[in-house]
């Protein structure tokens, strides 16, 4: 038996005890040290790790409303219909099962910071010592006139919390006509995942190119130019896609009439498209602004950089996309992944009542594909610089694709096999 | 003062330190929960504890050997082990942490 699995075994049963005996047959306890809401790259990661980095003795709970863990970096190869949504579904089981994580399926209504609680959507409370917000973004449909609307029709998709819409996208494209317009609007960054846009146009031109030549992919975009890893896939849509996608920058949407499938913009011209795929500005998911915490112009949560700790609440911890960024540092899951661990460790030293670490560290590797068969990326390395309380990347470090390649392409199916087996397993 | 020394005041870890964390639960020290949380920004791609996934075509860094894991990230950030993105991670880090790291990772039972 591994050291791990004695551990837990030893423990199995003072967790138990712990949680008042109600731990069994998922029903909700009434208290844990440490309350982690979120089952993303954050938030499940954070759970797993406090377990870990604690030897399995602080009880975690994660309280998460989907059953399963839907991957959005990779979320594009289903827009592009190269894969299944299964193949980017994971299940929770293993963070209970390996790690003794007790997961609450259910959403979280309400949080209050004096008590320290958080309420559930079905009514019941949690008592925290460390409280971890890991909800990710909410998209602000209402920042466009009439995509609430429809989008609730399913006539406008976002597909960008992956899910069920991820499929239904590519559907779409699917029965589009050879010679149609695909379109996809961008919001000003920051927005979850800088190149995932773009990712996802490159794809959609792939499985266009193959299926319906004659059509068009139209990027409109809110920023000036390409957000990330410009240069490379400017390369490979000039060279791989020649003629048929086009980038508008400066368009930022501000309307859509859903029948007619027509997109407003603030300065330029009206763009009808035959497939709309209207991204919204983004900011922190809705219980963290609820709750107080969206400090940074009512739209992100400020955060001390050493712990995540809100600036706002004690004990109270933001990671992940809901956050406002330090310098360079983007809004991906392999970030919020990074983010989990220096929160993690700073909660296990702060109830064991051990050291904060002086210098924590972040990594970020954020692949894209350009083909079915070929990827990019962009890669950084984050140190926490205690005069400037912030986290900076470190001088010299990172950098971007010498040039698109297979073996990048095989590289970032391995690293998401990796990130999800670190995030859940 | 450069990268190379700027963390040495911090990064006093030796080998030895890994061997404890096989030691008794919740009696950790500080600067062992420092290194696990160090080690966890590697476990991204290669895996919790340096174990990666089976067939992912990314190394396992647990029990390599201690000298051979800091002359090849030694060889990444000097550009003469050809990559596509390890030079790049390889220079974000000082010799003291890879030093640390090392141990840490050829430590691992």
């Amino acid at each position: 038996m591994k050291r791990r699995e004695v551990i837990q075994s030893l423990l199995a049963g003072s967790a138990v005890a712990g949680l008042g005996g109600c731990a069994a047959m998922g029903a909700t306890p009434s208290s844990a040290k440490v309350v982690v809401v979120g089952g993303g790259y954050g938030g499940a990661t954070t759970a797993k790790y406090v377990r870990m980095l604690s030897d399995y003795s602080i009880d975690v709970v994660l309280i998460e409303p989907e059953s399963r863990f839907v991957s959005c970096p990779m979320s594009n190869l289903v827009v592009g219909g190269v894969k299944q949504l299964a193949d980017i579904t994971s299940p929770y089981d293993a963070l209970k099962s390996r790690h003794g994580v007790t997961i609450v399926r259910d959403r979280v209504a309400s949080v209050d910071i004096q008590k320290k609680t958080v309420t559930l959507a079905t009514g019941s409370s949690i008592r925290y010592d460390k409280l971890v917000l890991a909800p990710g973004v909410d998209l602000q449909f209402d920042r466009v006139q009439g995509l609430g609307p429809a989008q609730a029709s399913g006539r406008i998709l976002q597909a960008w919390k992956a899910g069920p819409e991820t499929a239904a996208l590519f559907r779409q494209i699917q029965a589009m006509r050879d010679g149609g317009v695909f379109a996809i609007a961008i919001p000003e960054a920051p927005y979850r995942c800088p190149p995932g846009p773009y990712e996802r146009v490159s794809l959609v031109a792939a499985y266009l190119k193959k299926n319906k030549p004659r059509s068009k992919v139209l990027i409109l975009d809110a920023n000036q130019d390409v957000t990330s890893k410009g240069t490379l896939f400017k390369k490979a849509w000039s060279e791989l896609y020649p003629g048929m996608v086009e980038f508008r920058g400066q368009h930022k949407a501000v309307a859509v009439d859903a029948q007619a499938l027509t997109v407003k913009f603030e300065l330029q011209e009206d763009v009808t498209a035959d497939v709309l795929n209207l991204l919204p500005p983004m900011r922190a998911a809705d219980l963290v602004v609820q709750t107080g915490l969206a400090n940074a112009n009512g739209r992100w949560s400020l955060v001390d950089f050493r712990s995540f700790e809100s600036t706002a609440a004690p004990d109270v911890h933001v990671i992940g996309d809901s956050i406002q960024v330090a310098p360079q540092m983007p809004k991906s899951g392999h970030m919020a992944n990074s983010q989990a661990k220096v929160a993690a460790a700073a909660i296990v030293a702060a109830l064991k009542d051990l050291a904060p670490n002086p210098q924590p560290m972040l990594t970020n590797t954020c692949y894209s594909f350009v083909s079915p068969e070929e990827a990019i990326h962009v890669a950084s390395v984050h140190e926490y610089v205690a005069a400037e309380k912030t986290f900076k990347p470190v001088a010299g470090s990172g950098g971007v694709s010498a040039a698109r390649s297979e073996l990048e392409a095989t590289y970032a199916t391995g690293w998401a096999r990796n990130i999800w087996a670190d995030t859940l397993g | 003062m450069d990268r190379s020394n700027r963390h040495q005041a911090r990064w006093f870890i030796v080998g030895g330190l890994a061997l404890l964390t096989g030691g008794v639960a919740g009696a950790q020290t500080a600067q062992e929960l420092h290194l696990r949380s160090l080690a966890a920004t590697c476990a991204n791609c290669h895996g919790t504890e340096g174990r990666a996934v089976p067939g992912t075509d990314l190394p396992s860094l647990a029990q390599l050997p201690r000298e051979y894991i800091v002359a090849q990230m030694q060889a990444f950030r000097d550009g003469k082990r050809p990559a596509t993105v390890m030079h790049q991670l390889a220079k974000g880090y000082s010799n003291q942490q890879i030093d640390a790291l090392a141990g840490y990772f050829a430590g691992l039972k």
